[in-house]
């Protein structure tokens, strides 16, 4: 043994002596974890995440969080001698002023984008395959909730700089506060400390952004991991794979080294983004006063949604009790985003109840094979991009020679025409798949030669898929429907009333697929010509 | 210095510097009496050549305007009367293409214009004629690079045009397909004309509510907007966060997903 390898054995053994990590560490460090593109996509917002905090830390050592009057006399001379909050002052004088600082401003705000876009691709991934089946409800919960904080905190982020475009937001974000009916004003009043705009609370949106926050994403993120290493990850179905075991490779060395490199992958794009494009161009909006405002004010795009809800609202407003409900404010700003993020976050256990199925379930569904599920996912995508369409309809108007009403009134009428069509089509959609599915089990896979037999009949030869791929195509079981008794023993009708009926027919629709192939079909068919 | 100065004495005796020195002094004189006799004979010169323009500009007027706005300017159903609205607003309208209107859809759009200088110049001539208006603008007169305040005229920009034009000038959508027009590239005259004169959707901002000190700040300002390069790398068209969150899912996450895919079909 050489001098080193002992140096380090004595200190590998002090350590083990004393924590007794060997074993813990030989345990974790072995554990298997499946390989697939798609389990990337939390990956991404993983190491978006610590980008941001990274290139946040850069930014608070100059950032002032403060809406005292100054004026302005750095190196962008447009705005010389303007007055303007310290805050505003503060993040041009990063911009222009501090070495790097207005790459770190970019790299941070495109993380902060391709965090948002990640998490909600992440999301998709885990809502169209069935991962947040029994065991994993509860991080589909952390989830949705890292989702909802993380729209938040990007909100709250961009709204530090104190310019016109995100005055322009907190504004909106006022007004949604006070449709609360009764409690609205006095919250709006408690959160700005008086009328808007106020003095406080640009300092107290930077506590909040940068210490209450993120704090919650950490501790959230930590659980989020962890339950996924507890619960192990799932897998997709395949040959060799069950619901009890996990396929894949070790985290040391495979996971360590492609996690690492992919972590500096992740930050190269996002360093390169904020290299060469240009994002939130603030000292162009100039700083924020209540009395101006810019054509194509947009939020950024993981809020341009509510706002193309608020934008296509009819203008309702009832008064009683000397109260004034704004319902062009509440049911676009409050009630549906409610309603959405609700019906999101309780969305395992309204399918487990409608199917009835409580057992574990770590192998994927494929999406196609559960079309109810993935119809009803592509319907609230198509729900989410038909009022984001409306969010930019001023924007579509001018470089689409579009007039902004129709628009709106395409996106009006759209809202609720579009996500059932949307819904009836992928559902359809995944059956033709299924069958197509069913049809290359059964019959091979057409290869496109053609070849003429000796009595001149013309056949295409198809070639039969593999065992490997005929189990993948045809493992996943075939559900049936709950069985609500008419009557039951005593002869009571309909026992379980109303709901009984409702859920018997959530479930009817829920198992509607093409079956598999069967053995016994593949039998009769392996017997025959092919 | 020096070596010029003997340079120039040593042609003093040159045998063509007394013509020379002949034709300066002619020249000298033979203006100064033009100059002195053009001032007192302008006036009626002027009045004659005014209305040689107008009855110009009125054969233009009929040929080409009077379809739609009549032919006494009175304005019909499709389009305005044109007594009262002064030379700048045909000296906008025209100088820019938007009338003659080539089809008459929301709004006009900024074109090639259809008359030259001579003619547009003419028109506004006519219309001038008609009633009193807002007299047409020498782009030598918008003296923007010379006065005005860039900042100030940033501040007057957002509190007063930046709700239809877009925080950086870039234009932006109005109600039913009308749009107020990108000011990127517009001469100065024509920001200067459309702001005395309030064309289409556009208010009028006389000089009472914007003076003509600030109309040159604004003008100023949107110069500097437009030869400002792009400070953070591809401007994204200066249009705000829809385009940021397009490229962010389109090349930011488009990319990342890409080498997923890469990274996770090398392992089989």
């Amino acid at each position: 043994m050489k001098k080193s390898e002992k140096i380090a054995g004595n200190v590998a053994n002090y350590v083990d002596e004393r924590t007794g990590a060997a074993k813990w560490l030989k345990k974790n460090l072995t554990k298997v974890f499946p390989d697939h593109w798609s389990f990337m996509l939390g990956e991404v917002a993983l190491y978006s995440f610590i980008i941001l905090l990274l290139t946040g830390t850069f930014l608070t050592f100059w950032f002032d969080p403060s809406m005292r009057e100054v004026v302005y006399n750095g190196g962008y001379q447009p705005l010389s001698n303007v007055k303007m909050s310290a805050a505003y002052a503060s993040s041009l004088h990063i911009s222009f002023d501090v070495r790097g600082g207005l790459l770190m401003r970019q790299i941070h705000h495109w993380a902060a984008l391709i965090f948002m876009a990640a998490m909600i691709a992440h999301l998709m991934r885990v809502f169209f395959t069935g991962a947040f089946r029994k065991p994993r409800e509860a991080n589909w919960l952390i989830g949705v909730g890292l989702v909802t904080l993380g729209i938040v905190e990007g909100f709250l982020g961009y709204s530090l700089p104190d310019d016109l475009l995100s005055g322009t937001g907190l504004r909106i974000a006022e007004a949604i506060l006070q449709a609360i009916p009764v409690a609205g004003s006095y919250l709006a009043f408690f959160a700005f400390g008086g009328a808007f705009p106020g003095h406080v609370f640009i300092p107290r949106i930077y506590t909040v952004h940068i210490l209450l926050l993120p704090g919650i994403f950490l501790a959230l993120i930590t659980v989020h991991l962890m339950l996924v290493w507890y619960q192990k990850h799932t897998q997709y179905p395949g040959p060799g794979r069950t619901e009890k075991n996990v396929v894949g490779y070790p985290l040391m060395p495979v996971y360590m080294a492609k996690a690492g490199g992919f972590f500096f992958i992740v930050f190269g794009v996002t360093a390169f983004l904020g290299a060469v494009a240009s994002i939130n161009p603030i000292w162009l909006y100039g700083p924020y006063t209540p009395g101006q405002i810019s054509a194509g004010s947009q939020p950024d795009f993981y809020m341009g949604w509510l706002d193309g809800l608020v934008r296509m609202s009819p203008p309702l407003e009832t008064h009683a009790f000397g109260h004034t409900i704004s319902w062009n404010i509440l049911i676009p700003g409050l009630i549906v985003p409610g309603i959405l993020f609700t019906g999101m976050a309780l969305y395992p256990f309204i399918e487990s109840w409608m199917t009835g199925d409580k057992r574990e379930h770590h192998l994927l569904d494929r999406p196609r094979n559960n079309p109810n599920r993935t119809a009803l996912g592509a319907m609230s995508i198509a729900f989410m991009l038909v009022i984001l369409i409306n969010g930019g309809n001023d924007l579509i108007a001018t470089h689409f020679y579009l007039t902004i009403n129709q628009i709106m009134w395409f996106t009006r009428i759209g809202v609720f025409v579009v996500p059932p069509i949307v819904f009836i089509i992928t559902k359809r959609l995944c059956l033709a798949l299924q069958r197509k599915d069913r049809e290359i089990v059964l019959h091979g896979r057409e290869t496109g030669r053609l070849v003429m037999l000796p009595h001149g009949e013309f056949i295409e030869v198809h070639e039969e898929l593999s065992a490997e791929k005929k189990y993948t195509l045809t493992q996943h079981e075939q559900p049936r429907a709950l069985e609500v008794p008419d009557t039951d023993g005593r002869g009571v009708r309909n026992p379980q009333g109303i709901k009984g009926k409702l859920r018997a027919r959530m479930s009817q629709a829920h198992v509607e697929q093409v079956s598999a192939p069967s053995e016994s079909e593949a039998k009769a068919l392996e017997s025959g010509h092919h | 210095m020096k070596f010029g100065i003997a340079k120039l004495s040593s042609y003093r005796r040159h045998r063509f510097a007394a013509p020379a020195l002949l034709l300066v002094a002619l020249l000298g004189v033979g203006s100064t009496f033009s100059v002195a006799s053009a001032l007192t004979a302008s006036k009626a010169e002027t009045q004659s050549a005014m209305s040689t323009q107008v009855s110009e500009g009125k054969q233009i007027f009929e040929r080409g305007c009077s379809s739609c706005h009549g032919l006494n300017a009175e304005g019909s159903k499709i389009a305005p009367a044109l007594i009262g609205v002064g030379a700048a607003s045909v000296d906008f309208q025209v100088g820019t293409g938007r009338m003659p209107m080539a089809d008459m859809s929301q709004q006009a759009m900024r074109k090639p214009p259809v008359y030259n200088a001579e003619q547009s110049a003419a028109l506004a001539a006519y219309v001038a004629s008609l009633a009193p208006g807002p007299a047409s603008v020498n782009e030598a007169a918008i003296t923007w690079q010379r006065d005005g305040n860039t900042a100030q005229g940033g501040e007057l920009f957002r509190t007063n045009c930046a709700m239809c034009h877009n925080f950086a000038g870039q234009g932006g959508a109005l109600s039913q397909g009308k749009y107020a027009p990108t000011l990127m590239g517009v001469e100065a005259k024509y920001i200067y004309e459309a702001m005395i004169t309030g064309p289409q959707s556009m208010p009028i901002f006389n000089d009472k509510t914007i003076s003509p000190a600030e109309k040159l700040s604004i003008i100023k300002w949107l110069k500097a907007a437009q030869s400002e390069p792009s400070l953070g790398g591809a401007s994204l068209g200066r249009t705000g966060p829809v385009t940021e969150g397009l490229l962010a899912w389109v090349l930011g996450l488009g990319i990342l997903i890409g080498i997923a895919v890469w990274l996770a079909s090398k392992a089989r």
